[in-house]
């Protein structure tokens, strides 16, 4: 790790000017991927602005028919937040599933939305939920906001605060860990809200999370498992790596998707 | 004695309270006066040449106390590391070792290959002046492949070895195998591979190197498995002083599973360079530079043989295997896929003629040496992989085709150096048949299809050699020492006990188990014991622990000493209580006059032994301590059957072990919770093993797998609930009937779970680790040949 000057601002006002003020501060939220970065010197940020003093970011609530997360809530509080077990057990259940204990009890959503790793839990949730990124500049729709491996349309010195996420009638998330991060190989996000279905996909697209269309055609149709029978998935756009083929992945796509079915319609 | 810290007795580990409450003292833990951090450069390429290596700069960088390189070990006279095994080709030449300097001299043959040491005031700044190191590097082509490694026309990586091969070695009788093999009515063959596995001790190598220049004394507190042999390593072979100016300290080492036997270049660096720079010099290895740069385990390609006749009776057996040495040769590379390999290749079985050939070879890769089980698993892998083929291929029972062809009667020479002395296959075999209801298998394989699941089992009766080893024989295989043990019993005058010993604990627990010992012959409490080991100025000698030999070796040396010190005591006896010495008896930690109720315990007799009131110097010596070196007479051999029951979800691939039965024959066994627990880990490995780990390079020879986000560890999650028992035959050639437990999960496991996968599967064609991919290609692959 190189030498950096630590910030801790109290406010995103002031932590957004700290991060105006050089081109090579970075905003630090659980560190989970960040600080790993740095040691390797993958990253190497001369200012580190820290938004765990900044007051507001870490709440949980309920706003008419959205849920409201705070950027700075860990996945710990989500997962056992009684505000999302009720309203959206699947996110709650999502975050539970993240990494190990130290991990949930330090990484962030925010940091996960920002960092938007391909092959990260809550960009499919974000995505397959419809959620809104709240910044300190604007509301970003989700449909808009995710860019690719690790990009996302977040600008210089944005800082996000919040995400909302509609309450879904139905959803589960299904994921088929990697034997050795345990990150998502292949995970399905499904969701229906009225007439919408929406069916995310993380960790095997080449380009991050997307949307899987032949996923979301068959249960728009129908939304059962038995909908994903013989459905197809390509390989087109998929990664593939040791661990995994692009046609393993496009194989466990409506599998796993199904799965994600089953669970959702079981729970409603 | 049988108390409830005696023989037999799970007596909670002694070490454990400081372990868990953080108070361990590890190598990093040690801090010297002054010390300064070692930083090592690493070649990102796999075969180069140096043309140009330009420190200039980062010798002047901040903090900078020196940077070091290969001229400057070679100015200074010191040796390359080396390898103390030397194997014989078959036409009786030596084996071809490259040199294999601490710091690159004109070459760097690995990704992680040593190039420079940077030494500054803090490790930031020696990081920071690495960068500051300007190498030119002639890039050659890399061979990761063994095939391609020997094929004409290959790069070079050593030009002692211009094919590449280190060896080709074989052993078995040639000519009686193959008039075996005419004879057969059924051969079944295999092509295996072994994969390669990276250690991954929790605790990574660590180094702090110290010179006092008063003395003259060198001082390495180093991650060591065996202080005394990395001791005779530096001093003898690698001149960084004689051995009275050297001291190593072994302290608390949190794992080793062989990777901390092998003398390697960033301890001996840090030791030599403490004179050098005229300071201490500490370096602690990330995890990226442990997975780069430990000894990596296993990895071989083996076709294999096996023929019978028309009952299903072995005839013989043959092997031709290519073992993946690495760029070098490390400390014991070269026995590990010859001596410790095909001496076991007879399993458990009855096999009249079994002839092994072993090419070693070079490759770009980190060097190969011994990892948990060493050469045993591999040899196990090849025997019960073709035991459960050729069983299904003849169309028998997996268990009753083992039944046949077991070894009955002891003792039992195999064609293959080996004399087993004891075992009762059939007894663990239907131990563990009973306790893996492998009556009711075909039910719950029914059962599982009913959920659209494949249900497999898979056995593994596997052996190996432990104890090792007797001296002379391993010396006149090649081994550059002998392979005994030593302890010392020291009775302090109110009866409180060191023990010194040789053999090094890190995680085996034998300041529990040793203790147990002491407990239990001289009956005394066994916080009375200390055990201390790991510290070549305290205990005399010793040859470490590795090879599951601490239990069979270290502790039959600890035996013998307390025998003396029993005989001993006597004397003492005899003058304070005015009796005869052949009228004391030693009985529950007190002497006394047989028939006769005069007796003293033995911390009074201690006392004795130390006042000297009773008896005059021409008499008897004051004092109560006595040492001894056992040599073991033959290996001891544990066996056992391990039964894996597998469940395969065919639309994933994913595999979970459904039950684990694993009925092994240890001997004697000192504390069964901590063999339970050896059990426990070993299995965990080898199912690591079998299931999830792989080293990985690339064909330019970049690990892939450097880090635990590509490189699967076992989990707790991963693995059932085990299932475990024991039969006992003790061992005849030690004083215990200790036979060791430390690698029998790790060598049993593998087969055990490959057998049970290839019955769900319905085929052979799966290598390891079969993971979830895998599993589902094979699944593929099945449902394609049904269809055709
Ligand atoms: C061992 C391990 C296992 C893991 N397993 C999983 C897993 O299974 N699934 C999974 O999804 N994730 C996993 N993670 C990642 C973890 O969940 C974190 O969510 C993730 O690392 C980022 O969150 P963070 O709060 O730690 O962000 P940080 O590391 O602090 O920051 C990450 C990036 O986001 C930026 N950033 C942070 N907050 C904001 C903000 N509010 N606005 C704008 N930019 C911001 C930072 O500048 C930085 O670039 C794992 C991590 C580890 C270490």
């Amino acid at each position: 790790m190189h030498a950096f000057s630590y910030h801790s601002p109290k406010t995103v006002r002031q932590a957004a000017s700290l991060l105006g003020k050089s081109d090579d501060a970075k905003l630090l939220a659980g560190g989970q991927t960040l600080l790993p970065t740095m040691k390797q010197r993958l990253a190497s940020p001369t200012h580190l602005v820290d938004l765990g003093k900044v007051e507001g970011l870490a709440s949980i609530e309920q706003k008419g028919r959205n849920i409201v997360i705070g950027a700075m809530t860990c996945h710990a509080d989500v997962a056992t937040s009684a505000v999302v077990l009720q309203a959206i057990p699947a996110l709650a259940a999502l975050a539970g599933g993240i990494g190990d204990a130290q991990v949930r009890n330090r990484g962030t959503i925010g940091g996960s939305l920002a960092n938007n790793d391909p092959a990260a839990d809550y960009p499919s949730a974000a995505l397959a939920l419809n959620a809104t990124i709240v910044t300190n500049k604007r509301k970003i729709p989700a449909d808009q906001y995710f860019a690719g491996m690790f990009a996302t349309s977040l600008e210089e010195g944005e800082i996000i605060t919040k995400v909302s996420f509609p309450i879904p009638s139905k959803a589960a998330y299904e994921k088929f860990p990697n034997p050795a991060s345990r990150y998502a190989l292949v995970g399905v996000f499904v969701a229906k809200k009225g007439a919408d279905v929406r069916a995310a996909v993380t960790g095997a697209g080449s380009d991050g999370v997307f949307r899987s269309a032949e996923v979301e055609a068959a249960l728009k149709a129908r939304f059962n498992p038995k909908a994903l029978d013989g459905v197809k998935v390509s390989a087109k756009g998929l990664n593939g790596d040791i661990h995994a083929s692009a046609d393993y992945r496009a194989h466990l796509i409506p599998v796993i998707a199904k799965r994600a079915v089953t669970k959702a319609v079981a729970k409603a | 004695m049988s108390s409830a810290t005696g023989i037999g007795a799970s007596v909670l580990r002694k070490e454990d309270f400081r372990f868990i409450t953080g108070k361990g003292q590890y190598t990093d833990d040690i801090n010297r006066q002054g010390q300064a951090y070692a930083y090592f450069l690493r070649s990102p390429h796999a075969h180069a040449t140096i043309k140009k290596l330009d420190i200039s700069a980062a010798k002047k960088a901040a903090g900078v106390v020196g940077v070091l390189t290969g001229d400057d070990l070679a100015a200074d006279k010191v040796g390359g590391l080396i390898c103390g095994w030397m194997i014989h080709n078959k036409d009786g030449s030596p084996m071809k070792a490259g040199a294999h300097p601490a710091l690159a001299q004109g070459k760097v043959r690995y990704v992680g290959d040593h190039v420079a040491v940077v030494i500054a005031d803090t490790y930031s700044q020696a990081k920071d002046a690495a960068d500051l190191i300007v190498v030119e590097y002639g890039v050659l082509p890399a061979v990761v492949d063994m095939n391609d490694a020997v094929k004409k026309g290959a790069t070079v990586i050593h030009d002692v070895a211009s094919d590449n091969r280190v060896y080709d070695w074989h052993l078995g009788d040639k000519a009686a195998t193959e008039a075996a093999f005419k004879k057969a009515k059924h051969i079944t063959k295999l092509d295996l591979v072994n994969n390669r596995l990276i250690p991954n001790a929790m605790e990574p190598r660590a180094a702090v190197g110290d010179y006092d220049s008063g003395q003259e004394q060198f001082t390495l507190y180093t991650t060591s498995q065996n202080p005394h042999v990395a001791r005779l390593v530096l001093s003898a072979f690698i001149g960084i002083a004689p051995e009275h100016k050297l001291r190593v300290i072994a302290p608390d080492v949190g794992g080793g599973f062989g990777s901390k036997i092998f003398i390697y270049a960033e301890e001996t660096v840090c030791v030599w360079a403490a004179k050098k720079v005229g300071r201490p010099v500490k370096w602690t290895a990330d995890r990226t530079e442990a997975f780069l740069s430990d000894a990596h385990g296993r990895d071989h390609l083996t076709h294999a043989e096996m023929a019978m006749d028309d009952k299903g009776k072995i005839l013989g057996l043959r092997v031709h295997t290519k073992a993946n040495l690495g760029a070098y040769l490390s400390t014991f590379s070269s026995c590990v896929p010859t001596y410790l390999y095909a001496p076991l290749l007879s399993g458990q079985y009855d096999i009249p003629a079994i002839y092994a050939e072993v090419d070693g070879i070079y490759t770009n890769t980190a060097p190969v040496d011994a990892y948990r089980g060493a050469g045993r698993p591999e040899a196990t892998f090849v025997v019960e992989r073709l035991m459960e083929v050729a069983a299904r291929e003849l169309g028998m029972d997996p268990a009753q085709f083992r039944r046949k062809n077991f070894i009955r009667s002891f003792p039992h020479q195999t064609p293959v150096i080996m004399a087993y002395d004891t075992g009762d296959y059939v007894a663990s075999l239907d131990k563990a048949l009973e306790m893996a209801d492998y009556k009711n298998f075909g039910k719950r394989k029914k059962e599982s299809a009913k959920h659209g699941k494949l249900r497999g089992i898979g056995f593994s009766a596997y052996i190996e050699a432990c104890g090792i080893a007797p001296s002379a024989a391993v010396g006149s295989l090649g081994a550059g020492v002998g392979l005994w043990e030593s302890a010392e019993v020291r009775v302090n005058p109110i009866g409180t006990i060191e023990v010194l010993t040789g053999s090094h604990s890190h995680g085996q627990g034998h300041e529990t188990t040793f203790a147990q010992l002491v407990s239990d012959r001289l009956g005394v409490d066994i916080n009375s014991v200390a055990i201390v080991h790991g510290d070549t100025d305290k205990v005399q000698f010793g040859m470490g622990t590795y090879g599951s030999r601490s239990g069979a070796v270290g502790m039959s040396a600890i035996s013998k000493a307390l025998d003396k010190v029993i005989a001993k005591g006597k004397k003492v006896a005899a003058y304070a209580l005015e009796a005869a010495e052949k009228d004391i008896e030693f009985k529950d930690g007190r002497f006394s006059v047989a028939g006769t109720d005069k007796s003293l315990a033995f911390g009074e007799v201690a006392l004795q032994a130390y006042i000297a009131h009773k008896f005059t110097g021409a008499e008897l010596e004051p004092g109560l301590k006595e040492g001894a070196f056992y040599d073991p007479t033959n290996f001891t051999f544990p066996s056992g059957v391990h039964i894996c029951e597998v469940e395969i979800d065919p639309d994933t691939g994913v595999t979970k072990i459904e039950r684990w039965t694993a009925v092994d024959d240890f001997g004697t066994i000192i504390n069964p919770m901590i063999v339970e627990g050896q059990v426990h880990g070993g299995i965990a490995q080898g199912v690591g093993q079998a299931m999830f780990e792989g080293a990985h390079y690339d064909k330019n020879g970049q690990l892939v797998t450097a880090s635990f986000m590509d490189y699967t560890m076992p989990r707790a999650d991963d693995l059932p609930s085990f299932e475990i028992g024991t039969t006992t035959t003790p061992c005849t050639s030690n004083p215990l009937g200790i036979k060791g437990c430390g690698e029998a999960g790790a060598i049993a496991a593998p087969p055990a779970v490959i057998n049970a996968i290839t019955d769900a599967i319905g085929h052979e064609n799966i290598a390891m680790p079969a993971t979830p991919q895998a599993v589902w290609l094979a699944c593929q692959a099945s449902r394609k040949m049904a269809a055709e």
